[in-house]
């Protein structure tokens, strides 16, 4: 299929579609709702289910009752509204089960605003919901790929019977970009037979499917959250994606960043090499699992003079860059949360303030 | 000789953890008798609630999935909206759907989903201990209106059949009994009906149960049955509020 021209939210619409999934729910939100827009034509001409909710806690449980029936499903949403499913999605947590829910972030705390952000990294990596879970996060850079994430993350939900979150800043759903929908990324949905309740009658079966995450018993309880553990400690050997750029060469500056923002990065990084500064990006792609080693040995080499955070929150992702260095580098933070993205001429001159000094 | 009365297939031979004298045990039983009669046991997912009958997939031997506090309507949506040939039902009680669940309960009603609610009215919150519910009588005691609930300072108590009612979209609504053996035929019936609507794809039927606390009441399984006819039947009144068939 040849590109298309479409604006992010759209592109991560018919991504789901492509990718086999053919049921949404979803709430209004700013700067998301022109997927629900595009979703409530598209999904009746596929012959798909789709349905607006009275409440972002109700369509997290809608997504709940779907998946749990055996059905592909996602949502999209922005910021206040996955505090509002953060309820659900604890639930399908602690149940294990599959569906992908879509974060187009803007600032808060509170309403805070509509324009983009980053702030909600530590409400996807690490306090989604109450109790022990956690997400698989991917956060895409651009409207390609935050398309092939959508794609990916169907049967990565699957493979884990876990939520996976597609973590975009608000850029991400709002500028329009070239995108092509990759036909290998098309999957079949698994068997879910042993653990769905798609009605005796669909498995041949006559002992019934029960979904739940209540264990009143505390070996029971115990044991789940064992099996959760083991499910995000196998996610962290075997779905780590990140991109490296310019690490081959001898940079003194190492940056982390991701989303949007790494895309000024990479133009400050281009824009400092041709002055004869090397700066070198590490690019985590998954938030959840965080790329750690990755940033560890990147942060080992012998001319890395220092690790740059570069995020639209207000040092967020900064702890998780903090604890993989493991203080072999300092790390710093630098970062804006309003919703304008910091330029590359910022990045350059915070980035010469600092080779300069030394 | 042929059985004339047994224990319904889709009822597990299970003792039930229901204090004595509630009466979740007879409406369990009926709505096992109905999915027997209407050979829907393999299509059958239930919804059980947080509340007392949070266990109820002990009991009733078909798929289940188990809800958050006030959700199951729009779990049982999203069930129903990616597969309607599934016969699905909500199991909920008074603190559940009226107070915590009362947005998901509308709108599902409203939207038409074509799934089965058993509301169980007991007039207080049993499995958190006898707090008041949006459904607790005025003066009744409860645990947090322990000089009885002041309808000045906390409103009145809500007739949900009378308010789902009054949502112009077809449904069938319905309030019934299990106090008596009178009450439980009529209960029978409506259930089934409730199920039959859904069979038919026609609308969303909800069928409320006025039932029993008398842990949490503090009286005896016998005056728990009085208080029932003399105190909640005069306020929750018995009857269909709604069919389908109704302009």
């Amino acid at each position: 299929m040849s590109k298309v021209l479409m604006k992010g939210n759209e592109a991560i619409a018919e991504a789901a579609i492509r990718a086999g999934c053919l049921n949404y729910f979803a709430y209004p939100i700013t700067p998301q709702s022109e997927v629900a827009e595009y979703l409530a034509w598209r999904m009746p001409e596929v012959g798909g289910v789709f349905l607006q909710g009275e409440s972002e806690v109700a369509v997290s449980y809608m997504i709940h009752g779907a998946a749990s029936a055996g059905a592909r499903v996602f949502t999209t949403s922005s910021s206040p509204g996955i505090s509002l499913m953060s309820e659900g999605i604890s639930y399908m947590a602690g149940a294990q089960v599959p569906a992908v829910f879509v974060n187009i972030m803007r600032g808060g705390p509170g309403l805070g605003g509509i324009l983009p952000s980053q702030a909600d990294y530590l409400q996807a990596t690490k306090g989604i919901g109450h109790g022990d879970c956690h997400l698989l996060v991917m956060a895409p850079a651009s409207v390609q790929e935050a398309a092939e994430m959508v794609m990916m993350a169907f049967p990565l939900a699957e493979k884990y019977r876990n939520p996976v979150m597609i973590l975009g800043d608000g850029l991400i759903g709002q500028m329009m970009e070239p995108v092509e929908f990759p036909e290998h990324l098309k999957s079949e949905p698994s068997n879910k037979d042993d653990w769905a309740t798609n009605g005796m009658d669909t498995r041949g079966a006559d002992t019934p499917n029960i979904v739940k995450s209540l264990f009143l018993d505390p070996k029971a309880l115990n044991d789940n959250n064992l099996a959760l553990r083991a499910k995000y400690e196998r996610m962290k050997r075997e779905d780590v994606r990140y991109e490296a750029y310019n690490l081959a060469s001898d940079y003194g500056v190492l940056m982390v960043s991701y989303g949007t923002m790494s895309r000024v990065c990479k133009t400050a990084i281009d824009e400092l090499k041709s002055k004869g500064i090397e700066v070198g990006l590490l690019r985590p792609q998954t938030l959840f699992p965080f790329p750690e080693d990755a940033i560890f040995k990147a942060a080992k080499k012998v001319h890395c003079q220092k690790v740059l955070c570069v995020e639209m929150s207000m040092g967020q992702m900064l702890e998780d860059v903090q604890r993989s260095v493991q203080g072999n580098c300092p790390v710093q933070w630098y970062g804006k949360c309003g919703g304008d993205v910091p330029t590359p001429e910022e990045i350059i001159d915070l980035v010469r303030t600092e080779t300069e000094s030394e | 000789m042929a059985k004339t009365f047994q224990r319904p297939r889709s009822l597990k031979r299970q003792q039930t953890h229901y204090c004595p004298g509630c009466t979740h045990g007879i409406v369990h039983r009926l709505v096992a008798e109905t999915i027997d009669e209407l050979e829907i046991r393999g299509r059958t997912v239930g919804l059980a609630p947080v509340g007392c009958a949070v266990l109820m997939y002990d009991y009733i031997d078909v798929d289940f999935q188990e809800a958050s506090h006030g959700r199951a309507p729009a779990m049982a949506t999203g069930i129903k909206r990616v597969r309607p040939d599934l016969m699905v039902f909500t199991y909920q009680g008074d603190g559940d759907l009226a107070s915590i669940g009362m947005g998901e309960i509308v709108h599902a009603a409203n939207r038409g989903e074509k799934f089965t609610t058993i509301f169980i009215n007991n007039a207080v919150y049993g499995m958190t201990g006898g707090q008041m519910a949006p459904t607790t009588m005025p003066d009744q005691r409860t645990t947090t209106s322990p000089f009885g609930r002041k309808s000045d300072d906390v409103g009145m108590p809500i007739r949900v059949s009378e308010l789902l009612a009054s949502l112009a979209t077809p449904a069938f609504i319905t309030r019934q009994t299990v106090i008596k053996p009178k009450y439980i035929k009529k209960a029978k019936r409506a259930i089934r009906q409730a199920f039959e609507y859904q069979m038919e794809n026609r609308c969303f039927s909800f069928v409320e149960i006025v039932s029993t606390c008398p842990t949490n009441w503090g009286m005896t399984p016998v005056d728990a049955i009085q208080w029932t006819e003399d105190t909640l039947l005069p306020y929750y009144v018995l009857g269909d509020f709604k069919t389908p068939e109704d302009e």
